[in-house]
């Protein structure tokens, strides 16, 4: 994902934690995180794959008066799907297959970030279950308001060539 | 809260279960704050018909999300170095979710402790559904 400005705000972060069932009181209570290691509000070790709300260009967001391949009249509003059906942070349509953090530091509210995408390696194999699978590697770089780095993200997407058999 | 390495030895385990009856709206509740909108996880209706899926599943970023929470509550806040994971199997709703951290390694690097640790998190019937591995700093 690449996101030329992407603000870690506390609501979001509030919003983040609750999604992923964590009620650790330092991705919410600034008073209580003053006194924890950190010193203040941080954001969960996964928090930085919202980056896609500040990709103009994400794929996986409905955009004003684009088609979208979700279900509304018909099931869907596209009249060809891209293979088995997108996502992933790899890049590309499929499946998301691995995701790697390393964190230099971990983000704060009140960071400004800036995500640079760099493609990696692609490879194939045969799958039992799906088919032929094609994996794409992606690394992020998350950048600081002083370009200093915050978090190295490497994510692998695979596209399979039929939905996974799921006997 | 953080981890002491006189305290850990290896094939040390840290349990817990991370989601119990896994809901379609918390799938919802994460494609909202992450950004991924992908109908896979949230629309039935293009799930089943035109993706050839049983049901809607959960994003694999939720389920690390979620593994993640257990691997904070076991070393500390802002002591990770490093976290990764395969995505092994897909995660339903209705799923319920055991993630685990097992004690690979306890070693020091230019001054600092750090514990590597495998992480695993299967659902309620035994299946994994992520495979990983983290470092974090610990305390002398």
């Amino acid at each position: 994902m690449t996101a030329k400005r992407f603000p870690v705000e506390s609501g979001h972060i509030l919003m983040f934690a609750r999604s992923i069932g964590d009620a650790n009181q330092i991705y919410y209570d600034a008073e209580y995180a003053k006194k924890t290691e950190p010193g203040t509000i941080i954001a969960p070790p996964t928090f930085v794959q919202a980056s896609a709300q500040f990709d103009p260009d994400y794929f996986l967001r409905p955009k004003i008066g684009e088609p979208w391949f979700g279900s509304g009249k018909e099931p869907t509003g596209i009249k060809r799907q891209p293979g088995g059906g997108g996502g992933g942070g790899g890049g590309g349509g499929g499946l998301h297959a691995e995701q790697h953090y390393e964190y230099h530091r971990h983000p704060r509210v009140g960071d400004v970030l800036t995500a640079t995408v760099k493609p990696g390696k692609t490879w194939e194999k045969e799958g039992k279950r799906s088919g032929k699978l094609v994996f794409s590697e992606s690394i992020t770089e998350y950048r600081d308001q002083n370009g200093e780095l915050v978090v190295t993200a490497r994510g692998v997407g695979v596209r399979t060539e039929r939905p996974v058999d799921q006997k | 809260m953080a981890l002491k390495k006189k305290e850990l030895k290896i094939g040390d385990t840290y349990t817990e279960r991370v989601v119990e009856d896994l809901k379609r709206t918390q799938i919802v509740q994460y494609a909202g704050t992450s950004g991924d909108y992908n109908p896979l996880h949230t629309d039935e209706i293009f799930t089943t018909k035109v993706a050839g899926y049983p049901s809607v599943f959960a994003h694999g970023m939720l389920t690390m999300g979620m593994t993640g929470r257990m691997l904070t509550n076991y070393v500390g806040d802002g002591r990770l170095t490093n976290y990764g994971v395969r995505f092994t199997s897909q995660v339903w709703p209705g799923d319920t979710l055991d993630a685990t951290a097992t004690v690979e390694a306890i070693r020091s690097e230019g001054g600092q402790n750090l514990v590597d640790l495998s992480i695993t998190t299967v659902n309620q019937n035994g299946v994994e559904v992520l495979k990983g591995t983290a470092t974090a700093r610990i305390d002398a």
